[in-house]
């Protein structure tokens, strides 16, 4: 903790990832950030803001604009024996790496035989809600959870955003973090270390008897107010955070549904093909005789994402379609 | 083989063939065959079991005497001195 | 994997109410076993399985009735490979087992609901062979329980294609229920089909089934061990049983008197011969062996169908199918009132004192409301034996879609002619009512004589 800050001063996503990074670098001198604006600008969203001035400039390294350069770059330090962590700015500049992160990154253990570990970090912004319209707001993390060979993650809380940093560097594997954009200004208490922030698990937010919301990311707060407002109603909503996108944690969610029988998943991407798709079939496949309604999904509307307020706000997950969903399911 | 004994186990007999036939309302001298509407399989059936259960060897011949309880008593106890 | 589905036990049958169930799942049965019991409008039957395979789930509750080709219980089957010695024999199967019985045959073709055919202007005959489907199809209709009579193709000539299955089988309402009450219901022993659902299109959920469970009804709490009648409706009362087996007499009857053209035949048989035959056979062996009259009758009959096969058989859409071998329809009358038909089968083939046992088993069976499947679907031909009610003949309603039936009155001793002297003989009165459309006079005048013929010989019978 700096001087002159209380205990009592309430923490955001931003810097709660931003302590992530510190302690990273602190206590690993292999490990160095690199990526568009980190260094002199303090990150796009500002999240390695001061870092520069602590670990100096061969820590925390600006780059062109070449993704698929400094993924490669990453890549290469990573077999090299160093630690790096890539920062994108958006999942959708990701796309120009995706030969690096699918064709290299993924492949090169599995094609080496075992001898060239990847252990690589990459981070990202993902997701809408800041009116940064079709090029800037799109939520593609499904489609890196596709790849087998990778980890995703998508830490929502503030816990997770301090937390996982660390087991994404253990991780043998090259990691991709997913950062939703509305998340960063998300400000709490940060309390001490959870138990243990693992990334093989999901969590349960929130327990409940009726139904259960899976979702993960962004979506997570829409999810846990919706639960609010079906308690009112007097629906006992459970809040499944999925934290870790692949490999799926397909016993927490059967579990759940054992406990509930109905479910509605909540992703941000597009329905078609999308993670929530992977989670439903999941869901019929391994707890079909569990279910006592139809499985709902609340995606968003399937189009690129629109620049207007209303029209975002309307293409997006709300919690009043949430809310919706889970009242078709128990109703 | 006494007519009480005889008739007794004719009435027995019956049950078995017909189960839940009215035995009580059965008077001595009535054509039971008629009463209890009792086809060819049936009587046949009924001889079978009468003939099992006293030992006496029944022939087609010996029919026409039982046709009442009075005259299956009879028979019996004609067949069983 | 098969499925066990509910089978149409006679021209007339369209549902049938699952009684018990005489496996339990994860049992092996092999084809022939009784695996059910079903009630119908006529009678309560022990269904046969076609397929040889261990029990899977149990589709169907008992209590519940569903319509002819609903599935009941899954069966997975095994490949069908050519019995090979193995180290274990299966139970109860003798080293070179008999045949099973056949498998009940894809339901009698049904003609058409009554509103159709009595439809003032009638169609023009249509040169369709019965059902036209490709096996395919066929196969399809079965899984989907769908009766392909009831179709009208709409291929080329009237051919029915897939898809007129699959529109038809959409058309057949299913319950919607959740799998997890499914499930529940299994568990709790709750009878679906008397559960109303609260969700959405009426889906029953796992609480309705809860509240059913936990009704003013006993909570019904199935032991899997002994999957019974515990859950099974309280069984119709034998005056609901008489009732509806007089409907479908009446339906049946009412049918066949107005689409099959009678013609009656009868003749008279001195019957000399052969009580005198009985009574020496039944005075040699034991009282428990004893042949009565109407097995002789029988198997005069038997083997006089056989010789005019051209009565012994099913008239369907305008032609003649000849049964697959002669299974008397042998009429009986229930106590409660009603009659039954049920199959002798093969019954030319069999000795007397084989036919007559079979014949007090078929008849105690049928009295105890205890048939199989097999022997009350495919009867080739009917005989009916008012002898024992005394009466002298009996001109009988065919039983559709047969096309003969052929009645025997009581054997009694009349005055008649013999060798030019008046003599005092035992006779019956054989009579045939046959159905016009598919013989002539002269065909069934042969049936009869043949009877005639055989009873004069009955030591060859």
């Amino acid at each position: 903790m700096g001087p002159g800050r209380t205990d009592e001063r309430k923490t955001t996503y931003r810097e709660a990832l931003r302590e992530g990074l510190r302690e990273a670098m602190r206590s690993d001198d292999r490990v160095f950030l690199m990526g568009e604006d980190v260094g002199r600008y303090g990150g796009c969203f500002g999240v390695s803001l001061g870092l520069l001035e602590e670990f100096g400039p061969e820590r925390v390294r600006d780059t062109p604009l070449s993704e698929s350069a400094f993924v490669g770059a990453g890549i290469g330090a990573a077999l090299a024996g160093m630690r790096p962590i890539v920062e994108i700015m958006t999942v959708n500049f990701s796309l120009l790496a995706l030969d690096q992160i699918l064709n290299n990154a993924a492949t090169l253990l599995h094609m080496s035989g075992g001898q060239l570990p990847v252990p690589l970090v990459i981070r990202m912004t993902t997701g809408a809600g800041r009116q940064l319209a079709a090029q800037h707001s799109h939520s593609l993390e499904g489609w890196y959870a596709h790849i087998p060979g990778i980890r995703v993650i998508a830490p929502a809380t503030l816990e997770d955003a301090r937390h996982m940093l660390a087991p994404a560097l253990a991780d043998p594997d090259p990691v991709l973090i997913f950062e939703h954009g509305v998340l960063y200004n998300a400000s709490g208490e940060l309390g001490p270390p959870a138990a243990a922030v693992d990334l093989d698990h999901a969590a349960v937010r929130r327990s409940g008897t009726d139904i259960s919301l899976i979702t993960y990311g962004g979506s997570l707060p829409k999810a846990l107010m919706a639960a609010d407002e079906l308690a009112v109603d007097g629906i006992s909503a459970e809040v499944v955070d999925l934290r870790t996108l692949r490999p799926l944690d397909g016993g927490t969610i059967a579990a759940s549904v054992a406990r509930t029988h109905r479910a509605v998943v909540v992703d941000e991407a597009w329905r078609t093909g999308s993670l929530a798709a992977e989670v439903s079939a999941r869901i019929a496949e391994g707890s079909f005789y569990e279910l006592d309604a139809p499985v709902e999904r609340v995606c968003s509307a399937e189009c690129p994402m629109p620049y207007a307020r209303r029209l975002e706000e309307a293409a997006l997950p709300q919690v009043t379609d949430i809310v919706a969903a889970a009242h078709r399911a128990v109703d | 083989m006494n007519r009480t004994e005889a008739v007794d186990v004719v009435k027995e007999s019956l049950a078995q063939v017909v189960p839940g036939a009215d035995l009580a309302a059965l008077r001595p001298d009535d054509a039971f065959r008629d009463a209890l509407e009792l086809d060819s399989l049936d009587f046949l059936s009924f001889v079978e079991t009468l003939s099992r259960r006293t030992g006496v060897r029944i022939d087609d011949e010996d029919t026409p005497r039982l046709t009442t309880l009075s005259g299956c008593a009879e028979f019996l106890a004609s067949r069983t001195e | 994997m098969a499925e066990f589905t509910m089978p149409s036990l006679g021209a007339d049958m369209d549902e049938g109410t699952l009684q018990e169930w005489l496996v339990r799942p994860g049992e092996r049965v092999r084809r022939g076993d009784p695996v059910a019991v079903v009630e119908t409008a006529k009678s309560t039957i022990e269904v046969e399985c076609f397929e040889t395979g261990t029990v899977g789930e149990l589709l169907v509750e008992p209590g519940r009735t569903v319509p002819v080709g609903t599935p009941l219980a899954l069966i997975e089957t095994e490949p069908r490979e050519p019995e090979k010695p193995r180290r274990k024999p299966p139970r109860g199967r003798k080293p070179k087992a008999t045949p099973p019985p056949e498998a009940i045959p894809p339901p009698l073709p049904e003609p058409a609901p009554a509103g159709v055919q009595e439809s003032p202007v009638a169609p023009p005959p249509e040169e369709r062979p019965q059902h036209e489907a490709v096996p395919l199809v066929r196969r399809l209709a079965r899984e989907r329980g769908v009766d392909l009579e009831t179709l009208h193709g709409s291929g080329l000539h009237g051919r029915i294609s897939r898809s007129d299955v699959r529109r038809a089988a959409a058309r057949q309402p299913r319950a919607r229920i959740t799998p997890l009450a499914r499930r529940l219901a299994g568990e709790l022993g709750v009878d679906l089909s008397t559960v109303s659902g609260t969700g959405r299109y009426g889906a029953v959920r796992a609480d309705d089934v809860r509240k059913a469970a936990a009704g003013p009804a006993t909570a019904l709490v199935s032991d899997r061990a002994e999957p019974a009648r515990t859950a099974a409706e309280p069984a119709r009362t034998a005056d609901d049983r008489a009732a509806a087996m007089r409907r479908t007499i009446a339906s049946l009857m009412a049918r066949s008197k107005r689409d099959i053209p009678h013609y009656y035949l009868s003749t008279t048989v001195d019957m000399a011969a052969a009580m005198g035959w009985l009574r020496e056979h039944n005075r040699r062996g034991p009282v428990g062996e004893r042949v009565l009259p109407a097995a002789l009758l029988l198997k005069a009959a038997a083997l006089a169908v056989r010789e005019v096969p051209a009565l012994n058989g099913f008239w369907t859409e305008d032609h003649f199918t000849e049964g697959d071998g002669v299974h008397l329809g042998v009429a009986v009358s229930l106590r409660g009132g009603g009659l039954v038909a049920p199959a002798l089968r093969d019954a030319d083939t069999l000795a007397l004192p084989q036919l007559m046992a079979r014949l007090k088993d078929l008849v105690t069976r049928a009295r105890e409301g205890r048939l199989r499947g097999s022997e009350v679907s495919d009867p080739t031909i009917t005989v009916t034996n008012l002898g024992d009610q005394g009466v002298e003949s009996v001109l009988g309603v065919i039983y559709p879609p047969q096309v003969a039936l052929i009645g025997f009155g009581r054997v009694v001793d009349r005055p008649c002619a013999v060798d030019g002297l008046l003599g005092v003989r035992p006779t019956v009165t054989a009579t045939l009512s046959a159905d016009h459309r598919a013989t002539d006079g002269a065909i069934g005048a042969r049936c009869l004589t043949a009877v005639d013929r055989l009873l004069q010989h009955p030591e060859e019978l």
